[in-house]
C-alpha cells in the first residue's frame, strides 16, 4: 500500500488575459511509508506547484492522487485540511516560526488542530518534541532569541509533533550554513528513521539531495527519476547554491584565487591607497 | 468532541493573537470601547432620562389609566355635597379603592420671615399613591389621619426649610390662616388652625415657592369654619381663609378597563346629578397618547448610539482589514498544520469578537461609572427624579451584545481575506 501516488498528474493555471499555462504535466511519483525522495529543479520548474499538491493543498487539474491509496480529489476540503495537520509534516526553508511566540507555543501550534487526548495534553507533548530535538532549555525562548539552527529545530519539532507520516520539506536547510544544515538533515532522517515518517525533500542542494534513497528532477513540470540529483544551475541563486563545497585542500590550492568578495576588497578605495603607497615605496 | 476542542482551540488561537499582538489590539480596540461607552451611557441615560419623564409625568397626570372626572351645569352650579355624595356612590357601585378629590386652593402660612399664601392641594388618602408623591422626611397621610381633629400636612422642601428644617419626630406644628405670630413658623395664633406636618416632599431646582398638600376632609372642615364665622361671602373674599375650593375628582382604574369606565362614569353620574349636567371623563395620563409616548426618545437615543457605534467599528474593520494583510504567511502556516478554512474564518473571527468583547466590557464598566457618578445624576436629574433607578441592566447588556457584534462584523472581512489565501505562495514568498 502506498502513502501518497500521483498518477499522470497535470496542474493548469489560466492567468488572466492569456492561454492556459501547464506548470506540471504528467508527473507520477509514489511515496511509500519510509520512503525518502528527493526532488531538485530549477526556479520556475513547479516545485511549488508540486509541493502544493503533494501537501494536499490543491487538486490536480488532470490526472489522480492518492493517499493510503484513497483518491484525495474525493475528499472534502475540510477533511483533506484535517488529513495534512494528522498525516502531513512540512518543514520550511525560512522556519516560518510564528513571532512573538515562544518556542513551546510554536511546538504546540499544529495541536491545536487535534482533538482528543492530543490536543488537551499540546503542552506537556510539545515538551517532549522540544527535549528530542535538544531544545529542552529553550522552551520559553522567542524565535528571534534562537540561532538559526535552533530556529529550525523548533521547526521540525513542530512539524513532527504530530506524528506524521510524510515529512515534507521545502528546501529545509537553504537559510543555514553548511554544518547546520547538515545536522538538521541529520535530525530530520533521524526522527524520521524513529516515527518510520517518510521523507520528500525539495531542494536545490545536491548535497541534501543525495541523503535520499530516490531522487527526482522537476525541469518544466515534467518530474523524471534520476540516478544522480546533481544539474546544471541556470540562475545566479542557483549557480552560488549549486556550486560544490570545496574539500580543505582545494581551499588551500585555490587561496590565491581571487572571488568577488577578494574583489570588491581589492579595489576599495582603502586598498587601493595601501597598493599606491606600495608603489611609491 | 472535535467541536469542542475545535471551539476551544479557536478562542486559544484568538487569545494569543491578541496578548501577541496587545499593542495593536489595544490601540484599534480604544475605539471599540469608547464606542461601546458611549452606547451604553446614552442608552442608560436614556432610561433613566425616561424614567424621570414617567415619573414626572405620573405625578402631574397620575399613572395610567388615570380618569378625570368633571361636572358642571350651565345655568346652575352643582353643589359640593351633591357632587360627593355622587362620586362616593359610584366608587363604591365600581369598587374603585384609589380615588381622590383635588382642590387647589391657598392658606396663610406664618413663617419666621413673615406671613405667605400657600399654595395647597387638599387631597384624598390614596392621591400619594396615584401620582407617585415621594417624600424625602416623614411619610404620606395614612389612612387614619382623616380622623385626626388637627390636620395633617406634607410640605414641600422650601416650606420645610423656612421653618428651620424642624425634626419631624418632634411633630412640628404650623397656624393656618393665622396672623400675627411674629417670629414663629409654629405656635397657636387666634382664629387660626393648628396643623401638625407628617412629611416632605423634595424640592425641584426651580420651586422656590411653599407648598403644601392636606387632606380634603380637613380642608372642607376650614373651609366651612370659615363660612360659618364669617359668612360664605366673606369667606370666598378673605385673603388668609382662601377661596371656595373647585374640586376635580380623579380615579386611577385599570388601563383595560378604563373605555368602559369612562363611559360608565359619565353615564351614572349624568343620572345622579339630574338633568342638564355635563360630565365630561378623560384620561391625563402619558399612556394614553398611544402604545409608548417615549418612542420618538428611544428611538433618537437608539439612532445616537448606532451612530456612535458605527463609526467605532469602521476603525476596528479598517485596523482588522490591514493586519490579515500583514497575516498572510501567519495564516498560511496554520494551514498547512491542519487549519481548516473555516477554522481559520472562525479564528479570524473570533479574534475580533474576544477582543470586542473584552473592550465592550472595559466600556461597560466605564458607562456604568460615569453614570451612577453623583456628578452625572445632579447633570441628568437636575432635581427632578428623587428616586433613580439603578443602571439599567438592558443597557448593560445592549453594550455587550453590541460590541460582540461590531467584533463579528468587524472580523467577517477580515476572515473572509483570511481563508482565500494561497497557503504555500503565503509561505514560500
Amino acid at each position: 500500500m502506498s502513502l501518497l501516488r500521483l498518477e499522470d498528474v497535470t496542474r493548469t493555471v489560466i492567468p488572466p488575459d492569456q492561454p492556459a499555462l501547464t506548470i506540471l504535466s504528467g508527473v507520477n511519483l509514489t511515496v511509500e511509508p519510509g520512503d525518502h525522495v528527493s526532488i531538485v529543479g530549477r526556479s520556475g520548474s513547479g516545485k511549488s506547484t508540486l509541493l502544493n499538491l503533494l501537501g494536499l493543498l490543491d487538486l490536480p487539474t488532470s490526472g489522480m492522487i492518492t493517499f493510503d491509496d484513497r483518491p484525495v480529489k474525493s475528499f472534502s476540503a475540510a477533511r483533506r485540511d484535517r488529513l495534512r495537520g494528522s498525516s502531513i509534516g512540512f518543514v520550511f526553508q525560512q522556519f516560518n516560526l510564528l513571532g512573538g511566540r515562544t518556542a513551546l507555543e510554536n511546538v504546540t501550534m499544529p495541536l491545536l488542530y487535534s482533538s482528543g487526548r492530543t490536543f488537551w495534553q499540546r503542552k506537556k507533548i510539545a515538551a517532549e518534541m522540544l527535549e528530542m530535538v535538544g531544545l529542552g532549555h529553550r522552551m520559553n525562548s522567542m524565535p528571534d532569541r534562537l540561532s538559526g539552527g535552533e530556529q529550525q529545530r523548533v521547526a521540525i519539532a513542530r512539524s513532527l509533533v504530530r506524528g506524521p507520516r510524510l515529512i515534507l520539506a521545502d528546501e529545509p536547510t537553504g537559510a543555514l550554513d553548511l554544518d547546520t544544515g547538515q545536522s538538521v538533515m541529520e535530525l530530520i532522517d533521524e526522527v524520521a528513521a524513529r516515527t518510520g515518517a517518510a521523507q520528500v525533500v525539495i531542494t536545490h542542494d545536491p548535497m541534501i539531495a543525495r541523503r535520499a534513497r530516490r531522487h527526482f528532477r522537476l525541469d518544466r513540470g515534467i518530474l523524471t527519476p534520476v540516478d544522480d540529483p546533481a544539474f546544471e544551475p541556470s540562475t545566479r541563486r542557483e549557480m552560488r547554491e549549486m556550486a560544490p563545497v570545496p574539500s580543505a585542500e582545494e581551499e588551500a590550492s585555490d587561496a590565491d584565487v581571487v572571488d568577488e568578495e577578494g574583489l570588491r576588497e581589492l579595489f576599495s578605495p582603502e586598498a587601493t591607497d595601501a597598493s599606491n603607497e606600495r608603489t611609491q615605496a | 468532541m472535535r467541536a469542542l476542542t475545535s471551539f476551544v482551540g479557536a478562542l486559544l488561537e484568538a487569545w494569543q493573537e491578541v496578548r501577541v499582538h496587545r499593542t495593536r489590539v489595544l490601540l484599534s480596540l480604544i475605539g471599540v470601547a469608547v464606542a461601546v461607552c458611549s452606547l451604553t451611557t446614552v442608552v442608560a441615560l436614556g432610561a433613566i432620562v425616561q424614567q424621570a419623564n414617567q415619573e414626572l409625568s405620573e405625578r402631574q397626570g397620575g399613572r395610567p389609566a388615570t380618569l378625570y372626572v368633571s361636572a358642571f351645569r350651565l345655568n346652575d352650579t352643582i353643589a359640593p355635597e351633591q357632587m360627593d355624595a355622587a362620586w362616593a356612590e359610584i366608587l363604591e357601585r365600581y369598587d374603585i379603592s384609589y380615588a381622590s378629590r383635588v382642590q387647589g386652593t391657598t392658606l396663610l402660612v406664618p413663617f419666621p420671615t413673615g406671613a405667605v399664601q400657600v399654595g395647597t392641594q387638599a387631597v384624598d388618602q390614596p392621591f400619594g399613591e396615584m401620582h407617585r408623591v415621594r417624600l424625602v422626611e416623614g411619610s404620606w397621610f395614612s389612612p387614619t389621619d382623616e380622623e385626626q381633629l388637627a390636620p395633617r400636612l406634607i410640605v414641600n422642601e422650601v416650606f420645610w426649610d423656612r421653618m428651620g428644617r424642624p425634626p419631624l419626630e418632634t411633630h412640628p406644628v404650623v397656624a393656618l390662616g393665622g396672623q400675627g405670630v411674629p417670629g414663629a413658623a409654629s405656635g397657636i395664633p387666634a382664629g387660626g388652625t393648628l396643623a401638625v406636618i407628617v412629611g416632605v416632599t423634595p424640592a425641584s431646582t426651580w420651586e422656590t415657592e411653599p407648598t403644601m398638600f392636606m387632606l380634603a376632609r380637613h380642608a372642607d372642615a376650614i373651609q366651612k369654619a370659615t363660612t360659618g364665622e364669617r359668612g360664605s361671602v366673606a369667606a370666598a373674599s378673605d385673603p388668609y381663609g382662601g377661596g371656595a375650593p373647585q374640586s376635580q375628582y380623579e380615579m386611577w382604574v385599570p388601563p383595560e378597563l378604563a373605555d368602559a369606565l369612562t363611559t360608565a362614569v359619565t353615564r351614572d353620574l349624568k343620572g345622579a346629578l339630574g338633568e342638564g349636567t355635563e360630565v365630561n371623563v378623560s384620561r391625563q395620563d402619558w399612556a394614553q397618547y398611544g402604545d409608548d409616548p417615549f418612542l420618538v426618545t428611544k428611538l433618537v437615543v437608539i439612532g445616537i448610539a448606532v451612530l456612535v457605534l458605527m463609526l467605532g467599528a469602521l476603525g476596528l474593520v479598517n485596523i482588522a482589514l490591514v493586519t490579515v494583510k500583514q497575516r498572510v504567511r501567519e495564516i498560511g502556516i496554520r494551514r498547512s498544520f491542519g487549519a481548516t478554512a473555516s477554522r481559520v474564518f472562525f479564528a479570524v473571527m473570533m479574534e475580533s469578537v474576544v477582543a470586542t468583547v473584552v473592550a465592550g466590557a472595559l466600556g461597560v464598566i466605564a458607562a456604568i461609572l460615569l453614570v451612577q457618578s453623583p456628578a452625572t445624576r445632579d447633570l441628568v436629574g437636575q432635581g427632578m427624579v428623587s428616586d433613580f433607578p439603578p443602571f439599567p441592566v438592558d443597557a448593560a447588556v445592549t453594550g455587550l451584545v453590541a460590541a460582540t457584534a461590531v467584533g463579528a462584523l468587524a472580523g467577517l472581512l477580515p476572515a473572509l481575506v483570511a481563508v482565500r489565501v494561497k497557503v504555500i505562495d503565503a509561505i514560500r514568498y
